[in-house]
């Protein structure tokens, strides 16, 4: 063959063919041109995944810092505190707890402090003779060892606790629940309650006891004074018991005996920090309803996605067609769609992790609650967008690929 | 041998004939001129050639290959590496500036952005619009579109260089511009089809093909 011109050398034509290539750096690169070009459009069909994952995002997020929150609580309190109580006999009845039991656990080594209650079943709790006897209110009245908020872990929300004086007097102190239904909101000049037909001033209101919400709706009288008004036995119906921190199993293990040398089977110990740990992992459960919710939303976010891109590929025919001609395979087409769909997703989902963190935020400041979002949402959230917007972009793409080039070009 | 078609056949669906044993040689180097009416097959034998479609019939050897044991990812390889084209619609990405347009003709060679844009950048002097690299094809007129397009198509040195009805859109003053373009191009040894309406233009050609209802009547050369 003779060229008419004089052409400069050009180099010698390869035996084989080079295939068309599209680096993955290339297609990103693209696909990212799609998306910058039609902004608007991107973000709006984006908003869709964002407001979904941003609601799963606020849904987990809310129940961690929730039981953050509660852990927390739980660890100001201490996980130390073991409680110490009469079991029952083969029989069913109530074991008895001998009164030594309170000297003999306060004696352990791995023992910081011990306080008991004792039930005082007889007597019940008004505000007025005037109540009927019936409404009592679901309050108990227990008699108590000054240390018991100590032990507790807790303090007063107002006046004092129980002390020397009460020992002498008729004084009592209300428990957090009890003092809401008594509506008695502080104490202060001769705040009285008509407690097992007479007349106990009110010195103090104790805050929330964590740890055993059950003190909450008690009314606290000193020993002596319930052993001489109502015949008291001073037999604790509950020990509360601050152990070593370092030793809480061990002396765990030893309670029991050292409550009840003769009869330690009847003994029951057990710690409280264990079952709220298990409400805050359940508090940590999201809302179903919630998650249910935010599927929905990123259902409807999906569609909408797939939708722009079928009126994306109908509208690029032109461009389509171009690339055909410019070497673009039919997988380089649909990868290109694909890919601007995936990360068209993505990026909703980044949003919707920012959105959902947000509101999780909201909740955690005006709640007073840690700030907490899950680690695992920050891969996740724009993860599952990617992969949505893969699932999204399927049909697009394939219309796409399948779009014939000459048709394409002369659409144009 | 830049192109050689051997009783080429094209129907479509439905029984419609746009190639009817279509029969032509076209050496490296060579500049040719397709004319014919509307309908005459011009355009389908473009993108035979452009591998774009395969004949239903015949042989078509592009690029000294036989491209009927070909597979499509290899056509597409063809087209990235050995095809330039040129279209009536300029078929410019309207987003894109006019060193990316140009850049954008060699992506599917797997060259990476960088090298792509110098190439780019060296296409556009030698079109002379050296001083147009950043403007969008809105901010330029058509005859500069088309040089755009032209120097896409020609920035990867492909082999062989199709241009369908490329002055369709133009002015004859900017038309005339781009044909003597093309001509000045193509001496650097790449191969030239041209489809054209008009006789003027044919008339520059070395070599001109007549077509109509999907034969070759006509081949001569001056």
């Amino acid at each position: 063959m003779t060229s008419a011109t004089e052409a400069p050398p050009r180099p010698p034509r390869p035996a084989s063919i080079d295939a068309a290539r599209l680096p993955v750096r290339e297609l990103v690169g693209t696909a990212l041109q799609g998306l910058r070009t039609r902004r608007l459009r991107a973000s709006l069909s984006a908003l869709g995944i964002a407001i979904g994952i941003g609601a799963m995002v606020a849904v987990v997020g809310v129940s961690a810092s929730a039981q953050a929150n509660l852990l927390s609580e739980i660890q100001a309190l201490g996980t130390n505190l073991l409680t110490v109580t009469p079991g029952q006999t083969f029989l069913g009845q109530n074991e008895v707890l001998p009164d030594t039991a309170v000297p003999s656990i306060d004696h352990m080594l791995s023992v910081e402090s011990a306080a008991a209650v004792y039930q005082v079943s007889s007597a019940n709790v008004y505000r007025t003779p005037l109540v009927p006897a019936a409404e009592t209110g679901g309050i108990g009245v227990d008699a108590a060892g000054d240390n018991l908020p100590e032990v507790m872990g807790t303090s007063m929300a107002s006046g004092h606790f129980l002390n020397s004086v009460s020992n002498e007097f008729p004084e009592a102190v209300l428990g957090w629940q009890a003092a809401q239904v008594l509506q008695i909101n502080q104490v202060g000049g001769h705040l009285m309650v008509y407690l097992g037909n007479t007349w106990f001033t009110v010195v103090g209101i104790m805050k929330s006891a964590v740890l055993d919400t059950s003190l909450d709706s008690t009314v606290f009288i000193s020993l002596p004074v319930a052993e001489r008004m109502f015949q008291t036995q001073p037999n604790p119906s509950e020990i509360y018991v601050r152990a070593d921190q370092n030793n809480v199993v061990g002396a765990s293990n030893l309670l029991a005996a050292t409550a009840d040398p003769q009869n330690a089977d009847g003994v029951q110990v057990s710690r409280p920090s264990d079952a709220l740990e298990a409400e805050a992992a359940a508090k940590g459960q999201f809302t179903t309803l919630l998650l249910g919710l935010g599927a929905v939303a990123l259902l409807v976010g999906a569609i909408g996605i797939a939708n722009i891109m079928v009126i994306s590929v109908l509208e690029r025919r032109g461009e389509i067609g171009l690339r055909r001609a410019l070497g673009a395979t039919r997988r380089h087409i649909s990868a290109q769609f694909l890919t601007e769909s995936a990360m068209l997703a993505a990026l909703g989902g980044i949003a919707g992790l920012a959105l959902g963190a947000g509101a999780t935020e909201v909740y955690a400041l005006t709640r007073h609650e840690p700030f907490v979002v899950p680690l695992y949402a920050l891969v996740a959230a724009p993860a599952s967008g990617f992969v949505i917007g893969m699932i999204a972009g399927l049909y697009p793409a394939a219309k796409a690929a399948r779009l014939s080039p000459t048709e394409a070009l002369r659409s144009t | 041998m830049a192109l050689a078609l051997d009783e080429v056949v094209k129907e479509y669906p439905g029984g419609v004939a746009a190639l009817r044993g279509v029969s032509l040689e076209i050496p490296d180097g060579d500049q040719v001129a397709v004319v014919g009416p509307s309908g005459s097959g011009k355009t389908t034998m473009l993108t035979i050639m452009g591998t774009l479609e395969r004949a239903s019939g015949g042989r078509v050897e592009v690029a000294g290959r036989d491209i009927a044991s070909a597979s499509d990812l290899q056509l597409a390889g063809l087209r990235a590496h050995e095809i330039g084209f040129v279209f009536q619609g300029f078929h410019l990405q309207e987003a894109m500036t006019a060193i990316d347009n140009v850049a954008l003709g060699m992506l599917y060679t797997g060259m990476p952005l960088r090298q792509r844009r110098e190439i780019a950048r060296a296409a556009l002097d030698r079109v002379g619009l050296s001083h147009r690299r950043e403007f969008k094809p809105k901010q330029l007129s058509g005859g500069e579109r088309q040089r755009v397009a032209i120097a896409r198509a020609i920035a990867k040195r492909p082999v062989i260089v199709l241009a369908d009805e490329p002055t369709g859109n133009l002015d004859s003053r900017s038309g005339g511009e781009v044909i003597a373009l093309l001509h000045e191009l193509a001496t650097d040894g790449a191969t030239l089809v041209l489809i054209t309406h008009d006789e003027k233009i044919a008339g520059g050609f070395p070599r001109r093909v007549l077509m109509r209802d999907g034969e070759v009547v006509g081949d001569d050369r001056t």
